[in-house]
């Protein structure tokens, strides 16, 4: 089963914006509460929607610049990109099912 | 994982503080208990960046560790997690049947312990904003308000804890209250008043948030002159209260006004066999150790229920 991949600043470009396969990103921090209730839901999604999704986690503490260039300033902020750019932006906590059905919409 | 062919004893619905204290009790009793949260165990308390007032921890507990510390307690005598949302509840022939995302599952009694989410301004551009600005939690999003102006609306235990936090971050706080006092407790109130960054906006409410990209004002309406009046602001931390989660419930169990569960001392609904327990119930206290003490009563009164149903 595939995990998330935990992204920085020095390949951020790589492994999201210049995927071939849409990229969840999941923009978190470790005092951030929600964001760990979030992380269990990411973890099982990246499972299933293994080779039609990719998974990626930015620690917003650690990654200061991203966190800026697309100007977050709530967590947990789920940021589907496809083609190098955000197509869908979902802040706060989300059940599963919601957050299935915008990886739906963005797979078409 | 919990198994679904099987019936259970005991469904609790919710993960927090209440949930999991009452998954303690039930599995601690031998009773077959799972519980169904839909993220991570913890509920209200993970926003806590720390929790002062629970006993037996004098110089306090993170909320997430103290969540994480009571599922482990629970998990030991074989409490059941099953991470899942619940779409509704129903009788059949006397078994109560949760019904989720990913199927079924029935059991003799159950607990609802679903909680609380934060209460919404419901005004024009907090939608809009959220996420933009406009903020729910203070200890996840202060980090992102350094040297900025915030406004912090409520006057309750929550608003100023968050108020506090945000002076860590932020030049200027701001809190808007719709009275002319607060309802917080004396120690808190005695913290923000002794605290130079936080002023205070007395009988006011917020009508409106604005900005471009980015919230950069709230229109106010004061209560005692009626006038209305702008604040620039950075960000808004919307800090007013608290909503029950019951809408999954629809018309399952009796609930007030504002949605909490009716309950007696013993924790029963009206429906036999059917509990509630913590921030979902009526007149909930909303503190950790209130919601802990409905839960142990709600396991043990099932219990009692169960073995007097055999």
């Amino acid at each position: 089963m595939s995990k998330p991949v935990a992204v920085t600043q020095d390949n951020f470009d790589k492994v999201v914006l210049k995927s071939d396969k849409p990229v969840l990103v999941d923009f978190w921090a470790e005092w951030c509460g929600p964001c760990r209730m979030v992380a269990p839901i990411v973890d099982e999604l990246a499972g299933e929607y293994e080779g039609k999704i990719d998974f990626a986690k930015v620690n917003v503490d650690e990654n200061q610049k991203i966190a800026a260039q697309y100007s977050i300033m709530s967590i947990p902020t789920l940021m589907i990109f496809k083609e190098g750019k955000p197509q869908s932006n979902i802040v706060g906590f989300r059940p599963k099912s919601e957050l299935k059905r915008s990886l739906d919409e963005v797979l078409g | 994982m919990p198994d679904l062919d099987k019936d259970y004893d005991v469904i609790i619905i919710g993960g927090g503080p209440a949930g999991l204290s009452a998954g303690i009790y039930a599995a601690r009793d031998r009773l077959k208990t799972v519980l169904v949260e839909m993220g991570m165990v913890g509920g209200q308390i993970a926003n806590a960046e720390r929790v002062d007032n629970y006993p037996g921890y004098p110089d306090g507990v993170g909320g997430v560790e103290l969540g994480e510390l009571m599922h482990a307690q629970a998990m030991k005598y074989g409490l059941e997690t099953l991470m899942d949302e619940v779409t509704g509840v129903e009788l059949r022939e006397g078994r109560k049947v949760v019904k989720t995302a990913g199927g079924e599952l029935s059991a003799r009694a159950l607990i609802i312990a679903s909680g609380s989410e934060r209460q919404k301004l419901n005004v024009s551009g907090e939608d809009r904003f959220t996420g933009r600005g406009v903020s729910f939690c203070a200890t996840c999003d202060a980090a992102f308000f350094v040297d900025k102006t915030v406004a912090v609306v409520g006057g309750g235990n929550a608003a100023i804890t968050e108020a506090l936090h945000l002076t860590k971050f932020a030049s200027r706080v701001i809190v808007i209250h719709r009275r002319d006092q607060l309802r917080a407790t004396r120690i808190m109130q005695e913290r923000a008043f002794a605290n130079r960054k936080i002023e205070f906006l007395w009988n006011a409410v917020v009508d409106e948030v604005l900005g471009d990209d980015f919230v950069r004002s709230l229109r106010l309406r004061r209560l005692t002159t009626d006038d209305h009046f702008s604040l620039d602001v950075d960000g808004v931390f919307v800090s007013i209260g608290f909503r029950p989660n019951t809408r999954f419930l629809k018309n399952f169990v009796s609930v007030d006004a504002a949605g909490a569960i009716i309950t007696n001392n013993r924790m029963e609904t009206g429906l036999s066999g059917v509990f509630a327990a913590g921030d979902i119930r009526h007149e909930s206290v909303r503190q950790v150790i209130a919601a802990a003490g409905d839960g142990a009563i709600a396991a043990i009164r099932a219990e009692e229920y169960i073995a007097g149903h055999d």
